[in-house]
């Protein structure tokens, strides 16, 4: 073994017992408060994802309402450079469920001020559920890099009282 | 002797610096772009097109080749000297080099054409044209072959002394040339298997979740690329620098070993937001991310302590104020001592970054560059600047141009970089500004942004200045008709303690078979399941 000498030890095992607190709060903070992360959704061709057909929601992007002031989907289509659709109308209090693809390059898909905040990768469905209780107005905005045009992709989500 | 050597590594310098040199001035100009001055309309017209081909330029150009060119350079130095043994076949160094020279010059040129404005990370579906690629992979093969000669040396060696100690800097510089020829391989992969073929039109579709997984395969072992070389330095020269010795030599080695271990398979906390990656990969990598927190608070243990002894023996007292007998008035020594505090700032930083559930914060956002900033522009590349004041008088044979101007550079860097890390940082946590774009345009930039803007602004272009200073001093050392008196060495810390490191710590088998073992369980199974079922639909693109 090596030979370390006696604060070198007791700094070692501070910082061991640092990253391991750090370590079991990550778990808990992910598996009991339920954090989430996008997870493999659904692949789909981003050839013909924009094309309308009845199994195909991108192909109509927008807003359907499940459950009437409570609970959304909103169906997102990333392009260059612009989001379909570039403004959401929920009431406050819903839940609304976005799933995003893109139909060309690798775009982000970031809700400034929450935490919605997604990759967005042609032939992948990004997915991620937030609930808006207070009414305001937020930023939506592409946040990789996408071409020249990449600094005026984005939108607005407008929670109504 | 050494003589081919030195020249070797004048050559690789001098490329890195001059990549430096072009690639640095972009970065004020962006940061000018963000509060409004856009210099762009009127590089027009001397060919830039865009902000975002200056940025591809800024970024390939100093994160890709000022590093890589440096740190094989320096390597070339560090590895001959340290085991005091001049390349056994210096043919395929020479190769290595021109094979490098030869991918610079043909990535070099679509980018200057606008035919590759697709930054550091040129994620498909986005296209360039195929000589980017193929000139990017010449680099990365070029600096294998560099490593394969300093490989065949070292084997050499070890048959000339054998149960002798590989000295300490030969050792982690040739463990960072082993770690860069493993992490590479998924790079090279994407660009081989996926990229290329696909950016010819033979074949049409490709899968960009997949391009992205190798990408970040290497794409984080390529940070321990660029800062294990200054870890080379902090232990095995600055102590030496400092008049203090190694504090722990054996530690010093287990943390080259860990990193060469871990650094690898912790790729996809790149990819925490990706939506084709399970959530359990990407909490075993949040896992094994987390675990590089102890080479590195055992470097800032030891590296500390051992300048601490340094200090001492200069007559320094107290708990704290001995650092006042540091040699502060040595640009080389306080050039690096910056960097290091710079880098206590990134690493809590990456700290947040690595986080599974703090990532969604600032991914993507502008703290990301404010990060790395830190490490790669400051811990590193402060720590090549440090290193550079005295090997390229060592080179030269000529002394240092200006040690004023040198001070000053080292501390208008540190402080530029404050200013703009700190800037960045908050406009990414706070507002979520996004990274690398054009935030003087972006209708979403808010009022409330203005104050950090400026802030980063300014830092920008104290940088810029501090820029010009250090080639101001490289330019005057090199054409100065000065002549050292005496030769300067190599700086080598001695061990504070004289017993050897014990035989395990100089073994490179079982450390490699850890490494390939973590490497197959948390990139095995996903990479086959992503294979198996890749998407290959995503035809490419031209979007600037």
């Amino acid at each position: 073994m090596i030979h370390v000498d006696r604060s070198e030890k007791i700094y070692i095992i501070i910082s061991v017992t640092l990253i391991s607190v750090f370590f079991i709060a990550l778990g808990i903070s992910s598996f009991v408060y339920g954090f989430q992360v996008p997870v493999p959704e659904q692949r789909v061709d981003p050839r013909t994802i924009a094309t309308p057909a009845p199994d195909n929601p991108f192909g109509e992007p927008g807003l359907r309402e499940l459950v009437p002031g409570k609970k959304y989907e909103a169906y997102v289509l990333a392009q260059i450079w612009s989001f379909t659709p570039r403004e959401i109308r929920v009431p406050a209090g819903s839940t609304v469920t976005f799933y995003v693809t893109s139909k060309d390059v690798q775009h982000g898909f970031r809700i400034n001020e929450t935490n919605v905040n997604m990759q967005i990768v042609p032939g992948e469905v990004s997915k991620l559920t937030i609930t808006f209780d207070e009414p305001r107005e937020y930023d939506f905005i592409c946040h990789e890099y996408c071409g020249v045009g990449h600094q005026s992709m984005a939108g607005k989500i407008i929670v109504e009282p | 002797m050494f003589a081919r050597e030195h020249k070797l590594t004048a050559w690789h310098l001098g490329v890195a610096m001059t990549a430096l040199f072009i690639g640095g001035f972009f970065g004020p100009l962006q940061k000018l772009e963000y509060v409004g001055i856009n210099l762009y309309t009127t590089l027009n017209k001397i060919g830039i097109a865009s902000y975002y081909q200056g940025l591809t330029l800024h970024a390939v150009l100093n994160a890709l080749v000022w590093t890589t060119f440096f740190i094989v350079g320096f390597f070339t130095y560090a590895i001959t000297h340290s085991l005091d043994k001049e390349l056994t076949h210096p043919k395929i160094n020479i190769i290595g080099l021109i094979v490098m020279i030869v991918g610079l010059i043909m990535a070099a040129i679509p980018i200057l054409l606008n035919l590759a404005t697709v930054l550091f990370t040129f994620y498909p579906p986005m296209r360039a044209n195929p000589f980017f690629y193929i000139g990017l992979v010449l680099v990365v093969v070029g600096s294998w072959v560099c490593g394969w000669g300093f490989y065949l040396t070292y084997i050499a060696w070890r048959k000339e002394n054998p149960g002798v100690r590989t000295p300490l800097i030969a050792l982690g510089s040739l463990i960072t040339m082993v770690l860069w020829q493993i992490a590479t391989l998924g790079v090279a992969t994407e660009l081989l298997v996926l990229v290329i073929p696909w950016s010819f039109g033979l074949v049409e579709g490709t899968d960009p979740q997949l391009a992205r997984t190798f990408f970040w395969f290497t794409g984080h072992p390529l940070v321990y690329f660029w800062l294990l070389p200054a870890y080379v330095s902090w232990y095995g020269m600055l102590p030496k620098q400092a008049g203090g010795k190694l504090f722990s030599e054996p530690l010093a080695r287990l943390v080259f070993w860990l990193f060469l271990a871990l650094s690898v398979p912790v790729g996809l906390h790149h990819q925490y937001l990706d939506p084709g990656v399970p959530a359990g990969w990407k909490f075993l990598h949040a896992l094994l991310t987390y675990s590089l927190f102890i080479p590195s608070m055992l470097t800032a243990f030891n590296v500390v302590a051992s300048l601490e002894i340094g200090a001492r023996d200069n007559g320094g007292t107290g708990l704290l104020s001995w650092v006042r007998a540091l040699p502060w008035g040595d640009p080389s020594y306080a050039a690096q001592n910056l960097a290091m505090i710079l880098f206590v700032f990134g690493g809590i930083g990456g700290l947040t970054n690595s986080s599974y559930n703090l990532n969604l914060a600032i991914h993507n956002t502008s703290w990301v560059p404010g990060h790395f900033h830190l490490t790669v522009g400051s811990a590193v590349t402060l720590t090549f600047f440090g290193i550079a004041y005295w090997l390229v008088p060592s080179l030269s044979g000529k002394p240092l141009w200006n040690r004023k101007v040198a001070l000053v550079q080292t501390w208008t860097w540190f402080f530029g970089m404050l200013l703009m890390g700190n800037g960045l940082h908050i406009l990414g946590l706070n507002f979520g500004m996004p990274r690398r774009t054009m935030i003087g345009a972006a209708s979403y930039a808010a009022d409330a942004w203005t104050p950090m803007l400026i802030e980063a602004a300014i830092g920008g272009i104290i940088l810029g200045i501090s820029g010009l200073l250090f080639y101001s001093n490289m330019v005057g050392t090199v054409f100065s008709k000065k002549r050292l008196e005496a030769p300067i060495e190599m700086p080598v810390a001695e061990p504070y303690e004289s017993e050897p490191a014990p035989a395990w710590l100089d073994n490179w088998k079982p450390w490699l078979a850890v490494t390939v073992v973590l490497i197959l369980v948390a990139y095995g199974p996903i990479l086959v399941d992503m294979i198996a079922n890749a998407n290959m639909t995503s035809p490419g693109f031209k979007v600037w």
